[in-house]
């Protein structure tokens, strides 16, 4: 990219980006920390890291306008190493998922998200909501009716107050309303405080303090592939749906090493591994933000608040946050998708669905993706297969048959080709007419081969007309009835 | 026939543009294509809604919201588009000019030149665009980068055209002076003209024999030809000789040896074709 459009991704827009910036800001705060929760660390964890990567995907990224920080996909994948290992190795599956990120976008992967389809990106965001929803429920195990109580007026203060005014963001003042509440009535509620080490100062540069060898990387690296994986498909997830949003272009491989930039850098100074997150880019293009001056204004602004707030920051009570949660994992999920039940194909929903049902099950975004895309892949596998019609045609004098193949031959359809012929004919000559048929792999050659050698011990001769170029490259690679001891091999099988 | 490319956005350069491309055309014998380009959005949706809370199908809401908002726009940007074309169609062919095509493609300019370049021979663009402020006293951010991202000369239109007679050439023996002699021996456009070969700087032995030599080339050509060598500040000398002998066109390299090559692209640049109020024609 040159130079001078670098520069306007900056500058095109700046009081807007700072606006924005500064709206995703306090949006981004009680995200983070929720985070840090889900994750088992401290709050100034996901605050640190949500700081680190927001400004240096600012820099690094190839999606200006979309928001990075620390986010529950990530954190829902650390829970175990944090709980046996502790918060050092965290740190240093961080760096080790940013080194992974990096590779990945050297080796240009980001071009693998063409793999993953329509559904499988619903079934994502489906599950990534369901998942915030869920790890949420915790805060009300034993809790009072003040739990409930506050939890709704949040909600209603979130989704009620846009209806007066747009001017200001919702959430904060939910949070606001809500501290003030708690603190004057002295009520008996959860604290941020209460959850662990908020930051009180800059986040300074230390490296991870953990044994350099070979035993730490075992026990870091079950984990940061994961968290790399995820990382980038949320990322690229969230890039695709922003350049839907805004009608611009992103780069999707710088995204993969910026991501990967970030992480390290919030390795680096004590944050855990984050990533795109898809809620929080909508607050920001729906506040007007566009240029990469957004991310850096929401993540400069994060710092000097929790710096300067901090005492207040710890007063927040646990509903506010949960409500401003639940806001996120409403807006994250793709409600549209129970209407589509109806209007999609069944094989989509299917997708979708076992992507959701695995994550949720697993609580491994990695594996439900891999699930929907193998699903996906099998679909498409069988549909294709179905493009295959066989039709054949007696002469006159009965002497002679001839089938015309039409469409894609390859491992699914191979036995529906094989099991088209009828050998029980007596019948002293056969043409097979390939020509508006495409032989894909191994296993078509081998059931033509198959069916062509059963018609010659069945005496008949067999003529084989109108391969096409493309079916005879791989014929006369693979096939083996053209060649002597054709019989013999084909027998050995 | 060669083709000329105009690049027009409907400023109040835009008429002074059709003026120097109507010259330019039919001293050359040219094909004209009219380029106008709907910039992409300079300023995002006009959204104001701070609330940043997402509900049900967020993200769904607002990319309908932002289309919506962006269509809107864009007819409004494509019936401007179409009038500038017509008025440009018309200006053009008042002038006499048959042949030419106008065009309006969604993109940066820079892009769009970038893919019509190759089939033109000339580009003409204003010295300023509809998204420069004159009181900044800055030239149009386009100017710049089409110089830049262009393989064939750029005449850079005036405020207003006059008639040219007199031109000055910027000789500073580097390779884009070279293309701007060729151009004036074996292209049609400076046929006639008087020119002078000016050259900024402390004379050396090698520079004069190739100024020698362009002076004879172009006198074998058939121009009346002068070649000077004046030391001093380069920008101060050129706009000197501008206003003194009257030019009314200025010839320059880009990306030449020296203190041209700044002076080309650079703020120097910048100074230059604004400080000179007659159009510049520009090799690369």
């Amino acid at each position: 990219m040159s130079q001078s459009s670098y520069y306007r991704e900056w500058s095109s827009n700046v009081g807007r980006d700072v606006v924005a910036g500064a709206v995703v800001a306090l949006a981004l705060i009680p995200e983070a920390i929720a985070f840090s929760i889900i994750a088992g660390v401290d709050p100034k964890v996901g605050l640190y890291a949500s700081f680190c990567i927001a400004v240096v995907i600012a820099f690094v990224g190839g999606r200006p306008g979309m928001i990075s920080a620390a986010t529950g996909a990530m954190a829902l994948l650390m829970i175990d190493l944090v709980k046996d290992h502790g918060l050092q190795y965290l740190l240093a599956a961080t760096l080790l998922t940013g080194v992974l990120q990096i590779f990945a976008g050297l080796f240009k992967l980001g071009n693998l998200m063409r793999f993953v389809s329509r559904s499988v990106v619903t079934g994502f965001v489906n599950a990534l909501a369901i998942l915030i929803f869920m790890a949420q429920l915790p805060e009300f195990k034993g809790a009072g009716w003040q739990m409930y109580a506050m939890v709704a007026a949040g909600l209603i203060i979130i989704y009620g107050l846009p209806r007066f005014t747009k001017a200001v963001p919702s959430p904060l003042v939910c949070i606001v309303a809500l501290t003030g509440f708690s603190m004057m009535m002295g009520l008996d509620l959860r604290t941020v405080g209460d959850l662990g080490e908020l930051p009180s100062a800059l986040p300074t540069f230390l490296l991870p303090n953990v044994p350099w060898n070979l035993e730490t990387l075992w026990i870091i690296l079950p984990t940061a592939i994961p968290l790399a994986i995820v990382g980038l498909l949320e990322s690229l997830m969230t890039a695709t749906i922003v350049d839907d949003m805004t009608d611009t272009a992103s780069d999707k491989n710088r995204e993969c090493s910026g991501q990967g930039i970030a992480n390290i850098v919030a390795g680096m100074f004590g944050g855990m591994a984050g990533c795109a997150m898809i809620g929080q880019s909508v607050i920001n293009v729906k506040s007007g933000g566009r240029g990469r001056l957004s991310a850096f204004s929401a993540g400069t602004l994060l710092l000097i608040l929790i710096v300067v707030l901090g005492d207040w920051v710890k007063q927040i009570p646990m509903p506010a946050l949960v409500a401003v949660m639940i806001m996120v994992s409403i807006g994250t999920f793709s409600w549209a998708s129970f209407r589509n039940f109806r209007l999609h194909p069944k094989s989509s929903s299917i997708v979708m669905v076992s992507t959701v049902a695995v994550v949720v099950g697993t609580h491994n975004l990695a594996l439900g993706v891999g699930v929907g895309v193998l699903l996906s892949a099998l679909f498409f596998a069988r549909k294709v297969s179905q493009l295959l019609e066989i039709t054949s045609e007696l002469t006159v004098d009965r002497t002679a048959r001839t089938y015309r193949i039409r469409g894609q031959l390859f491992f699914v359809s191979a036995n529906t080709f094989a099991d088209a012929f009828d050998f029980r004919e007596v019948i002293q000559q056969v043409r097979i007419d390939v020509s508006l048929a495409h032989f894909w792999d191994l296993t078509a050659i081998n059931a033509l081969d198959k069916v062509v050698i059963k018609f010659r011990r069945e005496g008949t001769a067999v003529e084989l007309v109108g391969l096409n170029a493309a079916s005879k490259t791989i014929v006369d690679r693979l096939g083996t009835h053209d060649k002597p001891g054709a019989m013999d091999q084909l027998a050995a099988h | 026939m060669s083709s000329i490319l105009s690049c027009t956005d409907g400023s109040v350069y835009a008429r002074s543009v059709y003026d120097h491309t109507a010259w330019a055309a039919q001293r050359m014998a040219a094909a004209v294509h009219i380029l106008h380009c709907l910039e992409p959005r300079r300023n995002p949706a006009a959204l104001t809604d701070l609330s940043g809370a997402i509900g049900v199908d967020a993200q769904a809401k607002l990319t309908a919201e932002l289309v919506t908002l962006d269509e809107a726009r864009a007819r409004v940007a494509q019936a401007h588009a179409r009038a500038i074309l017509a008025d440009a169609e018309r200006h053009l062919a008042a002038a006499g000019l048959t042949c030419v095509m106008g065009e309006a493609i969604h993109g940066e300019l820079t892009d769009a030149i970038t893919r019509f370049d190759a089939t033109a021979d000339l580009v003409v663009i204003g010295k300023r665009g509809e998204h420069a402020d004159f009181a900044k006293l800055h030239l149009g951010g386009n100017l710049e980068r089409v110089i830049r991202s262009c393989h064939h000369p750029v005449l850079v239109a005036s405020r207003a055209f006059a008639p040219i007679e007199r031109v000055l050439v910027a000789f500073d023996g580097g390779p884009s002076s070279r293309a701007a002699i060729d151009f004036a021996v074996t292209n049609p456009l400076m046929r006639g003209f008087s020119l002078h070969l000016l050259h900024v700087g402390n004379p050396n032995p090698e520079l004069q024999s190739s100024l020698e030599a362009a002076r004879s080339q172009l006198a074998a050509a058939g121009f009346v030809v002068a070649a000077d060598v004046v030391p001093g500040d380069v920008e101060q000398v050129i706009v000197d000789t501008v206003k003194k002998e009257s030019v009314n066109l200025l010839v320059m390299g880009a990306y030449g040896h020296s203190r041209i090559r700044q002076f080309i692209v650079g703020s120097t640049t910048t100074t230059m074709v604004r400080t000179c109020q007659i159009p510049v024609l520009m090799f690369r």
